[in-house]
């Protein structure tokens, strides 16, 4: 009896080392590259021209290579500022217009609703690369070719159907006896949206803000057609151009301070915010 | 739904409830209006004019002229275009066989929480938040054949006589592209399949187990049937991703060596972008938009009534 549990322990000590210097393997495979390039950036720059083994510095350490990419192009800061205003503004502006949307798709009748509804989400089924021609010329006709704000435009298009679908689910999860409520205290409809609902649905604006960050952050087909000019491109344009040479030798240490400075707000955004990420996930999947 | 009650009221009471509904109607457009706006100018009406441009020749430059279907009769003789949709297809099979292979097992790793698996499970998805352009220029760099991973590593250690341009030949820059992209979106797969799994009841491969059905014979006979609708969501994203690919290619290949890595979408770019043969680009967008939404009804017919339920 004694010894068939003592076995029973090493067995499940045993599946225990396994599967744990099996899971600690697999993890380092998933995270090594990301930690290679972060560690790999703050190299000197002749280290950094070097095989990357050792992943880490070995002569100290050294912003040289994030000094060296500002003086590409049009600069390191000044596409990192372009990506931030583009971020910024899409994820502000898609959460200001889908959640006027998911309340009046929710909590309103009028005619051709469902038409609408369906207009917006069938958007998702056709893929805007095989748009993006007439998009240039619209732009062109709006004099927001070449302009930052063009992007946005186009990006917040590209939010929509994922974050309308979000919002909607979220008003409608909101119990109408509340709204009313509320509305029987006095509140009218945008007072009523903005010191009401506007808590109750918080989860799912953050969902939507969440991904219409990651998304505008790194998107690079429509980036690239639209933004001809240096001084307007975005981080993962501005990075190509580095890296097929286009402003001379290819400098490997300067890609890496590109590509840390692109994934790390990124990986911070979905470090804090897991749970919204999986909750948008199941939300797309489970529809 | 609030009609129906509303034609059974009668009186002032009918006529109060009427004015109410057409104020909300009204004020319910309000609230979609800004989306819907942009939806159509930016959407919809881009929709309409690639399916107008498609009959046009229409260079960047200068007027554009109707010409009919010729460009649609120039798609059908354009072998580059035919190869590219080929590739694209090639590359759509194997990368989503490439990923099923990898996730479902990360899957059924990280399915019980436990020890460590909140860990496991961010590290494993933690590539997938990184963008696509990210993830090629950081793979770019490991794939360099000087100051690199790969190459100088396998040549230090003697694995191969001098170092080896890994992009250099179709073979090694393809299986290049399909590891990177497979460490890029594995976790994403798993995540949607481990929510899979997770909702297959405990009690039933309990009760399997007791019956004397051993692992394999579960994972056969319970698990894989009980995740149909899954896989097929799965499944249905990983083509839908795949099919559409042109980052990657455009970051780590540029479509070399010798063109043989051009995807649908990249000779979409290269027509429309580089060569500024617009109608033409416009004409081959309508091609690929009619072919994925074909697949689309076709996946969406596999994922509303799986046979066999």
């Amino acid at each position: 009896m004694a010894a068939a549990t003592i076995a029973a322990d090493r067995g499940s000590l045993g599946r225990f080392l396994a599967r744990h210097s099996i899971g600690l393997f697999l993890s380092a495979i998933f995270i090594a590259p990301i930690f290679w390039t972060l560690l790999s950036s703050l190299k000197p720059p002749p280290e950094a021209r070097q095989p990357p083994l050792p992943p880490w510095p070995t002569t100290g350490f050294s912003i040289e290579n994030y000094v060296a990419l500002d003086s590409f192009g049009a600069g390191l800061w000044h596409s990192a500022q372009n990506s931030i205003f583009v971020s910024v503004s899409s994820v502000l502006l898609t959460a200001v217009i889908s959640l006027l949307a998911g309340y009046g798709f929710s909590r309103f009748t009028f005619p051709f609703k469902n038409l609408f509804f369906i207009m917006i989400l069938s958007t998702i089924m056709i893929p805007f690369q095989s748009i993006l021609t007439p998009i240039f010329l619209l732009l062109a006709t709006f004099k927001l070719q070449n302009t930052l704000t063009g992007l946005v435009l186009v990006y917040v298009t590209l939010q929509m159907p994922f974050s309308i679908f979000m919002m909607r689910n979220a008003f409608d999860a909101v119990p109408k006896e509340i709204e009313e409520a509320a509305r029987i205290d006095g509140a009218r409809s945008v007072a009523l949206l903005t010191r009401i609902m506007l808590p109750l649905v918080w989860p799912g604006l953050v969902t939507v803000a969440l991904f219409a960050f990651l998304n505008t952050w790194n998107e690079f087909i429509a980036a690239l057609v639209l933004m001809t000019d240096q001084e307007k491109f975005t981080l993962p344009i501005m990075m190509t151009a580095v890296q097929s040479g286009r402003f001379g030798a290819i400098n490997w240490g300067a890609v890496q301070a590109g590509v840390t400075v692109m994934m790390i707000p990124c990986l911070i955004l979905f470090l804090l915010l897991q749970r919204f990420y999986i909750r948008g996930l199941t939300a797309g999947a489970v529809k | 739904m609030s009609s129906i009650p509303s034609s059974a009221a009668s009186g002032p009471a009918r006529a109060a409830r009427k004015t109410r509904t057409d104020r909300s109607q009204w004020v319910g457009l309000l609230y979609i209006a800004p989306a819907i706006a942009l939806v159509t100018v930016f959407f919809v009406i881009p929709l309409g004019m690639t399916a107008w441009m498609s009959l046009h020749n229409w260079p960047l430059m200068g007027g554009h002229s109707f010409i009919g279907l010729d460009n649609y009769v120039a798609i059908a003789k354009d072998t580059r275009f035919w190869n590219a949709l080929k590739f694209t297809l090639y590359y759509t099979v194997i990368i989503t066989i490439a990923i099923f292979a990898v996730a479902f097992p990360l899957a059924l790793f990280v399915e019980r929480p436990g020890k460590m698996t909140g860990f496991y499970r961010t590290s494993f998805f933690l590539p997938v938040v990184v963008g696509f352009a990210s993830a090629s220029l950081l793979w770019s760099w490991l794939l360099n054949v000087d100051s690199g991973l790969f190459s100088p590593a396998a040549y230090q250690l003697g694995l191969t006589p001098k170092k080896v341009n890994l992009i250099a030949t179709f073979d090694t820059a393809f299986w290049s592209v399909i590891v990177m992209v497979v460490w890029k979106v594995a976790g994403f797969t798993m995540v949607i399949l481990m929510t899979g799994l997770q909702s297959i009841p405990g009690d039933l491969t309990e009760a399997a187990k007791i019956d004397g059905a051993n692992a394999w014979q579960r994972f056969t006979q319970i698990t894989l049937p009980l995740m149909r609708r899954t896989l097929a969501l799965a499944l249905i994203l990983s083509v839908a991703g795949s099919i559409l690919a042109f980052d990657q290619f455009y970051i780590m290949l540029r479509g070399g060596p010798r063109n043989s890595t051009i995807t649908a979408v990249y000779w979409i770019f290269n027509q429309s972008f580089v060569s500024f043969k617009l109608g033409y680009g416009a004409a081959l967008s309508m091609v690929l938009l009619v072919i994925l939404v074909v697949l689309s009804l076709i996946q969406l017919r596999l994922l509303r009534n799986p046979e066999g339920t």
